[in-house]
């Protein structure tokens, strides 16, 4: 009786356990696996190579270094530029003012569409060769053509460029989280401090940003995670002829596997990248659990 | 008296100030989309010439020719088909597991869902690769099943966690009278369950169809075949081949965006709801 009750209600996790072994856990194993052959993804020969690739990876791959270091220059303009815009933006919303909900509607409008649609819509936007480049007119039209540039095909620019629409499109998604944390402050903490004469900029030290210090840090993580993964805003923005100077890693590993045809070495960039992101987010966890403990 | 008007002038200073700042920060949200917009209904000769946001003249057939001429159409098609496919399955599959995890006894219970959660933090950037290699070994790639099933389980995790601590504050009472009418566990799940779960499951609906509408690199290794793309992977093809007929091109991307910003003013109230619960990563 114990048995065929256990065996009925195994029956309604199965599915949802054959599916996640088979696309995740299957994979998973893969990528470990693979990344000790070179293999062409093809042939049924794999030639067992060890750590070889990881050598490669760590003193042969300027490109994926070069990507690395780009993807890291995005993550920073995130967690600085896009997540003090978030909290700026969350702070105003918190206070009592009209339209509100207009605001709140309409900021996370950006995080909803698709990084492709938001990088093609932004290149018609501000590229010279096939776009409109509202913004070097707008620069020509105030008597300033010094200010124009080549947004998108100017080495020294386009990852700032491309830095800028990211946040354009990812700021909302913080603001959401900010703005839920602030209204679980307690109000009465605030009129407290008032009666013992503290002013608006005494509250926020003393009391709004300790107690959001734990809701900067999940942003935080989960910008890293989500900034150093980004990819397909690129392809939008920058196109199919993605130079050095804008690539990121997820580009390095597509093009690895399908133009080199590398598929060890690109399971092997995959999980030396998945290991940093961990360590990244893991370090990030502690250091906010002994801040907390303080 | 003299310090009322103070205060008073100072909190409208400041709530001007505010406001300025919000409604300058929503303009350069909605700028972009609206110039798409609108560009989508001018022709190729004035939408560099004309940049005002209300054409003078609209031309609706870069629609019609986008969605009947250039296969558009099949494209919405295809990531209809999709998202639907993959939002009811993920319904279907995720709540029958939360159920079980919340509810249910069976030896390792705990374990599996531990290995799911485990999932839904541990990035594997490289997972595509090996996901290419298996479909390939299923004769699963280029096919509607393969990427169907390869987004299910992109999806399964995060859903079953917010169904799971849904059941778990569920009162136990109705499934306790459900038992001694002689249901039986799959009927309680059906019948009692799922219907108390219907704002989890809106939350679950909304951000599996946002997802599955938006994605991208799977599409990108899985398909080769065009006729069976979606709409993401269909417009990067679709920049390809009409690079230099811009109003078609924002006729597309405009198809590809609208849907999705309807769902969103719909349902916004769930996506917030699912976002501030901490459950959409990245």
């Amino acid at each position: 009786m114990r048995i065929k009750s256990s065996l009925e209600n195994y029956i309604l996790v199965l599915p949802a356990l054959l599916i996640f072994s088979v696309f995740y856990i299957i994979p998973f194993i893969w990528v470990f696996q693979l990344s000790l052959f070179d293999w062409d993804g093809i042939l049924p020969v794999k030639t067992f190579v060890a750590l070889a690739n990881f050598k490669e990876i760590l003193f042969q791959d300027s490109s994926w270094w070069q990507a690395m270091r780009n993807a890291g220059y995005i993550t920073l303009v995130a967690l600085t530029f896009q997540n003090a815009l978030a909290f700026l933006l969350a702070l105003a919303c918190d206070r009592q003012i009209r339209m509100k909900n207009f605001y709140r509607v309409v900021f996370f409008i950006p995080p909803i569409l698709s990084e492709i649609v938001v990088g093609m819509v932004w290149r018609f936007i501000i590229n010279d060769v096939d776009g409109a480049n509202i913004i070097n007119r707008f620069f020509y039209g105030i008597g300033m053509p010094q200010l124009a540039h080549n947004w998108l095909t100017d080495p020294d620019i386009a990852l700032t460029t491309v830095a800028i629409v990211h946040s354009w499109k990812g700021f909302g998604w913080g603001f959401l989280i900010f703005l839920a944390g602030l209204q679980t402050i307690p109000r009465e903490l605030y009129e407290a401090a008032r009666v013992d004469g503290a002013n608006a900029w005494g509250c926020f030290k003393k009391i709004t940003f300790p107690s959001m210090v734990p809701v900067i840090v999940l942003v935080a993580i989960l910008t890293i995670l989500g900034t150093m993964q980004a990819f397909a805003l690129i392809l939008g923005l920058v196109g199919g002829e993605f130079a050095g100077h804008t690539s990121v890693p997820v580009l390095r590993i597509l093009s690895v596997m399908r133009d080199s045809s590398r598929f060890g070495y690109a399971c092997a960039q995959g999980l030396s990248f998945g290991v940093i992101l961990v360590v990244i987010s893991f370090i990030q966890y502690r250091l906010s659990k002994r801040y907390r403990q303080r | 008296m003299k310090s009322l008007i103070y205060y008073k002038t100072k909190k409208i200073t400041l709530d001007l100030l505010t406001h300025l700042f919000l409604f300058s920060i929503a303009v350069t949200c909605l700028y972009p989309l609206l110039w798409m917009v609108a560009s989508s209904f001018k022709t190729q000769e004035t939408i560099f010439s004309d940049i005002s946001l209300i054409p003078k003249k609209f031309h609706f057939e870069n629609y019609y020719f986008a969605l009947s001429e250039s296969d558009f159409g099949r494209y919405l098609l295809n990531s209809v088909f999709y998202t639907v496919a993959v939002v009811i399955a993920i319904v279907i599959i995720a709540s029958m597991a939360a159920y079980a995890f919340s509810r249910l006894r069976f030896p390792g219970r705990n374990i599996i869902f531990a290995v799911f959660i485990a999932a839904m933090m541990i990035p594997i950037p490289g997972s595509f690769v090996a996901l290419f290699v298996l479909l390939n070994k299923l004769h699963l790639r280029d096919t509607p099943l393969g990427y169907i099933l390869c987004m299910i389980n992109v999806g399964l995790s995060m859903s079953i966690f917010l169904l799971k601590t849904f059941f778990d504050t569920m009162p136990r009472e109705l499934e306790d009278a459900a038992r001694i009418d002689g249901c039986s566990k799959i009927g309680i799940w059906r019948h009692v369950a799922l219907p108390l779960a219907k704002p989890v499951l809106a939350v679950v609906v909304v951000l599996n169809a946002l997802n599955v509408w938006n994605e991208y690199v799977l599409a990108l290794v899985i398909f080769d075949n065009k006729n069976l793309m979606p709409l993401q992977r269909a417009l990067m093809i679709f920049q390809g081949e009409f690079l230099t007929n811009y109003p078609l091109l924002m006729a597309g991307l405009t198809v590809t965006a609208l849907p999705i910003i309807i769902v969103y003013l719909l349902m916004q109230k769930y996506i917030v709801k699912g976002v501030t619960s901490g459950a959409l990563f990245g």
